[in-house]
């Protein structure tokens, strides 16, 4: 964003170039995220675009706007593109742009291959979006694309889907392998690993989660390539394969995915309570302590995403305890969250009524998670709206809030202003409002019997339904004023200090708003 | 500000990267090897019901004539399949122990010949590791010409160990079309243009 | 003006309507009629409670926080960021909380695990995009499809009491007795759900699974496919009636009765007329999904009927292409789904409507004959 040179550099820096060629081949960590972050929050609006399809159909009972083939394929590309498009490279972005001004490093450890992970993303995204103009449609399939829908009947764009995963899965990749040896490398002298902060430590785990799962994801659809063009059976008994076997492989990707998704959140959050708390972290050894235990748990609690499947008790009745057990360390975050708060000197700006919320709504969707541990309960929520408005509830106010209040948070960091304070408190109310009516009806829905994954549904599900459509039209309308905040903000506004907020600790609180276009070429001493 | 980075640091670069690469690596492979671990696994707890290979009955195993086992036979099309296919006898009731034959009725309607595959599943699932086929038509791709149909033997013994509380077992075969144009249509369906359900 | 504001309000009311009449606001699950649902309801409410009394807890002190430890009232914050003490509490409490919730859920798991003892045995097989029942013990089997009128799915008719969740021929059940149920699908992953019973189990092509229900109260339930399996996932209920076991066991003789009627139906003359009567009901509900009640299909994945070669010229190709099915295509072999009767009826049918008047018809026997041919 910033295009002043740093002054205290005594090397020859131009400072950032001119026009399309900076932006295309710059290997800086603050250029990077901006635009990882512009790519994120450009997805969030296509991904939510297509969020109002379904919910416009769904707004009445009856097949009104799109037909049936068509609704499968914005339920699949709406999930593909919020999970692999709009969170996780938000959360990159944030990495990016803050993890060396925390740790008083002048860029991240790899700055060339940074701007491949970037440029890899538009590229697998065209191939994606571009599916939904190929003949036979999108892929239709649902975000977890399940064989053999997926592989025997699928449409024949399935391929370029295939190709566009890859190519993420490698960006991501990249962008692993960055962030850890950028934390393990380039810490300023003095910082030491249980000195670091949360937001370094969600991430340097987030990290390790990417690096042990994404391949595994790159394996499951090169195994799905192979059926589908080169008559291997893994997933088709003919041939004897197994279907199941699809959902193993997959779900071992899949839920540490999930955690994948909300870590970096956890970790913002961890520094937006205590600075507008006025008062230290609650327990900051523990806290790294549960963010190491969730991140080894997911790994072993894949199956409750299969209870219906038909594995044996024994298998059942594992996975149960495993996921009922990841419960403990995560009520401990909140706890310490919640104890941050209790007795500091509370102030709510745009980033704190955001990160409350998160606190709140985020574990409502823990609860309804472990309402969902419980196997033989789960019989009755498997595929049905509950697990829609679970999953909802951790991944919008749980993800997507995190990230809100992460940009309202640092971006006078970024930027050199302030935002809009009563534009941003309008977006957050608007926001808080929308997405509970949008979400909250779901458990309700899900409950009453409606399933997942259709276009249609019978009269009893009429009146939550409307209101959640109702809901989401709220919410997704609301994000344009973000849009507007935050170009405004670029463009102007009240000067911000290098500590815009005084509750506020860390390095990179130290150096300029904006923040200089190289920063710790001189690495800080840390005390 | 690369260059201001220590030689040192430059070689922790090179060995995180080395690490993490082996790590990616080792987890792709790792993905692929579910397959066969599967596999394996299934195999050792028979746990997704498919019933093994070929069972060498060694001495004669001892009949249990005190416990009666309920053997049920389920037969199911694969899609487009078009071949008659139905268990001659719907159940048995066997020992532990016994060899028992049974036989599964098979027709090909069509003009053309064809080839069969038949798969088997079991449930319970637990049961899965006691039933032992001696003799199977599903161990062997089954042809038939047109108009032809056959009687396929299966072969089994119940071993005397299945858990007590299991009383009734229940085989599944689906048939599918061997026909190799239709297999690979896989291929085939991705560039024809009148082809799958989800269009 | 006020004629727009009057057809306005009329409009929005025509559109509300459904919804005003119909308005259900259930907010919970159902306990169910059986003793595997009660006891998940149980388990329910259980952990559901757990949830808000430590939501309340949390949430309480929060609340408590925002309004009593505001800067803008002069709150000076405290200090402190440890206390071992608390935190252990904290981990073991609900690590104790959650192992209580595990101990009644794994008594319910593994009733639910048990099916043995059956006294019935039904095999259930998941179609694109219909369920098929088969009585494996008795000898009868049929289709059970969606029979909710594509009027009302596209809005030009009423939507009736049970729209979407109606089906041409129900599961039929005893009250009071085990009924186990093995699963498999034809095609794609589906899954079988009855609320009511507590009762979902995916079924798996290739693959049998297997569960089971009691059921303590007659009555019609109805459930729905629970597996993402295509465009008509949404369009494939589960409509199962549970009577009382003498009414069930003089239904199974009518079946076993009407089965073998069927077989022996095959041999009568049939005329044009009843050809095609009975044509028009099994074209709609075994092909009008994909070929549509008007015969036009959706090209190119279900191509035309009317007008089309298949259906007007050679007639061996279109019994061929009906009873075989197409490989390679969605296109399925309707020889193993359908009875002579109705394999003959839907291709007289096809021949006859929408303008192909062909006047050719095939008997039920010819169809047998061709099934069976040498």
């Amino acid at each position: 964003m910033s295009a002043v040179a740093d002054t205290h550099s005594q090397e020859h820096h131009h400072g950032p170039a001119k026009g399309i060629s900076r932006w295309l081949l710059t290997t800086n960590h603050k250029d990077i995220g901006s635009m990882y972050l512009i790519f994120s929050f450009a997805m969030f609006l296509l991904g939510g675009s297509m969020a109002m399809v379904i919910r416009a159909e769904l707004f009445q009972p009856g097949l009104q706007i799109v037909q049936p083939e068509f609704f499968n394929q914005m339920t699949t590309m709406h999930g593909l593109i919020m999970v692999f498009g709009a969170v996780m490279p938000a959360f990159v972005g944030l990495a990016n742009w803050m993890l060396p001004l925390m740790i008083g490093a002048p860029d991240m450890a790899l700055p060339r291959m940074n701007n491949w992970s970037f440029w890899l993303l538009p590229c697998a995204f065209l191939i994606l979006v571009s599916t939904l103009f190929m003949e036979g449609g999108a892929p239709n399939f649902g975000w977890t694309f399940y064989a053999p829908l997926s592989t025997t009947y699928g449409p024949p764009s399935t391929t370029f889907f295939i190709f566009a995963i890859h190519i993420m899965g490698v960006s991501s990749i990249m962008g692993a392998i960055n962030v850890i040896a950028t934390i393990l490398n380039m810490r300023a002298p003095g910082m030491k690993m249980m000195k670091m902060p949360l937001f370094v430590w969600t991430w340097l785990i987030t990290a390790f989660l990417l690096i042990a799962v994404m391949p595994v994801l790159a394996g499951a659809v090169t195994m799905m390539l192979m059926d589908i063009n080169f008559g291997t059976s893994f997933f088709d008994a003919s041939g004897g394969g197994d279907p199941v076997l699809f959902q193993h492989v997959f779900w071992f990707f899949g839920h540490p995915e999930v955690y994948i998704m909300i870590l970096p959140a956890f970790g913002a959050i961890s520094h937006i309570v205590p600075a507008f708390s006025r008062k230290p972290l609650f327990g900051y050894a523990s806290m790294v302590y549960a963010v190491g235990a969730i991140a080894l748990l997911s790994f072993l609690v894949w199956a409750h995403h299969m209870f219906t499947v038909g594995i044996p008790l024994a298998g059942q009745l594992f996975f149960m305890y495993a996921t009922l057990l990841i419960a403990v360390p995560t009520g401990v975050k909140v706890f310490n969250w919640v104890t941050t708060m209790f007795r500091g000197s509370l102030s709510f700006e745009a980033p704190m009524l955001f990160a409350v919320a998160f606190i709140i709504l985020f574990t409502i969707g823990g609860f309804s998670g472990l309402m969902l541990a419980i196997a033989p309960a789960d019989f009755q929520y498997h595929d049905t709206y509950f697990v829609v408005a679970h999953f909802h509830y951790v991944l919008v106010p749980g993800a997507i809030f995190g990230i809100f209040a992460s940009a309202y948070f640092w971006l006078p960091k970024w930027t050199g202003h302030m935002y809009d304070e009563t534009l941003a408190k309008t977006h957050f109310w608007l926001s808080f409002i929308g997405m509970n009516l949008a979400f909250f009806p779901m458990h309700f829905l899900g409950l009453a019997g409606m399933p997942r994954r259709i276009p249609d549904y019978a009269l009893q599900f009429s009146d939550f339904n409307m209101v959640s459509s109702i809901g989401a039209f709220m919410f997704g309308v609301t994000q344009l004023l973000f849009l507007f905040i935050v170009v405004k903000c670029v463009r102007g506004g009240e000067k911000a200090a290098a500590k815009p907020w005084d509750g506020a600790e860390g390095l990179e609180w130290t150096v300029p708003s904006p923040a200089p276009y190289h920063t710790f070429s001189t690495p800080p001493e840390v005390k | 500000m690369a260059e201001q980075q220590p030689q040192q640091g430059k070689r922790s670069n090179s060995r995180v990267i080395a690490w993490c690469m082996a790590g990616v690596v080792g987890m792709f492979a790792f993905g692929f090897a579910l397959v066969p671990l599967y596999d394996v696994f299934c195999e050792i707890t028979g746990i997704n019901g498919k019933t093994g290979g070929r069972y060498e009955t060694g001495v004669s195993n001892q009949v249990d004539e005190n416990r009666t086992v309920t053997v049920q036979f389920l037969a199911s099309n694969g899609p487009g399949m078009s071949w008659e296919f139905r268990p001659v006898q719907r159940s048995v009731k066997v020992h532990p122990g016994e060899a028992v034959t049974v036989n599964f009725y098979a027709a090909n309607p069509t003009d053309h010949a064809m080839v069969g595959q038949a798969v088997p599943s079991l449930s319970p699932s637990e049961g899965t590791l006691y039933f032992h086929k001696t003799e199977c038509f599903c161990f062997n791709q089954q042809p038939l010409d047109a108009g032809e149909s056959v009687e396929m033997p299966l072969v089994f013994i119940v071993d005397p160990e299945l858990p007590e509380h299991i009383t009734k077992l229940t085989l599944s075969y689906t048939l599918y079309d061997q026909d190799p144009e239709a297999r690979v249509s896989g291929s085939a369906r991705a560039g024809a243009t009148t082809t799958n359900n989800n269009g | 003006m006020r004629v727009h504001a009057k057809r306005a309000v009329a409009l929005a009311a025509g559109l509300l309507s459904p919804a005003v009449v119909m308005a259900d606001w259930t907010m919970n699950m159902a306990p169910g009629v059986t003793g595997t649902s009660n006891q998940i309801f149980s388990l329910h409410m259980t952990i559901l409670w757990i949830c808000v009394a430590i939501g309340v807890v949390v949430f309480g002190v929060m609340f408590w926080s925002i309004f009593a430890h505001r800067k803008s009232q002069g709150a000076k914050p405290a200090n402190f960021h440890e206390n071992t003490v608390v935190e252990i509490l904290w981990t073991i409490i609900p690590l104790a909380i959650l192992v209580a919730m595990a101990v009644p859920a794994t008594a319910t798991l593994v009733e639910m695990y048990d099916t043995s003892e059956s006294e019935v045995d039904i095999k259930v097989t998941g179609y694109q995009w219909r369920w098929r029942y088969e009585y494996i013990n008795d000898d009868f089997g049929y289709f059970s499809s969606l029979s909710t009128p594509r009027e009302q799915i596209e809005n030009r008719q009423a939507k009736g009491e049970n729209y979407l969740l109606e089906v041409d021929n129900p599961l039929v059940i005893p009250v009071g007795k085990k009924v186990r149920f093995l699963l498999t699908a034809n095609d794609v992953i589906h899954s079988w759900w009855v609320p009511e019973f507590g009762v979902k189990k995916d079924a798996i092509p290739g693959f049998i699974n297997e569960t089971w229900t009691r059921v303590d109260e007659p009555g019609i339930y109805r459930g729905q496919c629970t597996e993402l399996c295509g465009k008509d996932h949404g369009f494939m209920p589960v409509v199962v009636e549970a009577v009382p076991e003498e009414e069930y066991n003089a239904w199974v003789a009518e079946q076993r009765a009407a089965a073998e009627a069927e077989r022996q139906l095959t041999e009568k003359d049939w005329t044009l007329e009843e050809l095609m009567e009975r044509g028009e009901k099994a074209y709609a509900s075994a092909c009008a999904s994909c070929h549509q009640p008007d015969g036009t299909g959706m090209p190119p994945a279900f191509p035309a009927l009317k007008g089309s070669q298949i259906a007007t010229e050679d007639m061996a190709a279109h019994i061929d292409i009906v009873v075989n099915g197409k490989s390679g295509t969605a296109m399925q072999a309707f020889g193993g789904q359908l009875s002579e009767v109705d394999l003959a009826a839907v291709i007289t049918y096809e021949r006859n409507a929408w303008g192909n008047n062909t006047g050719e018809m095939v008997t039920p026997k010819e169809i047998f004959d061709y099934k069976n041919q040498e």
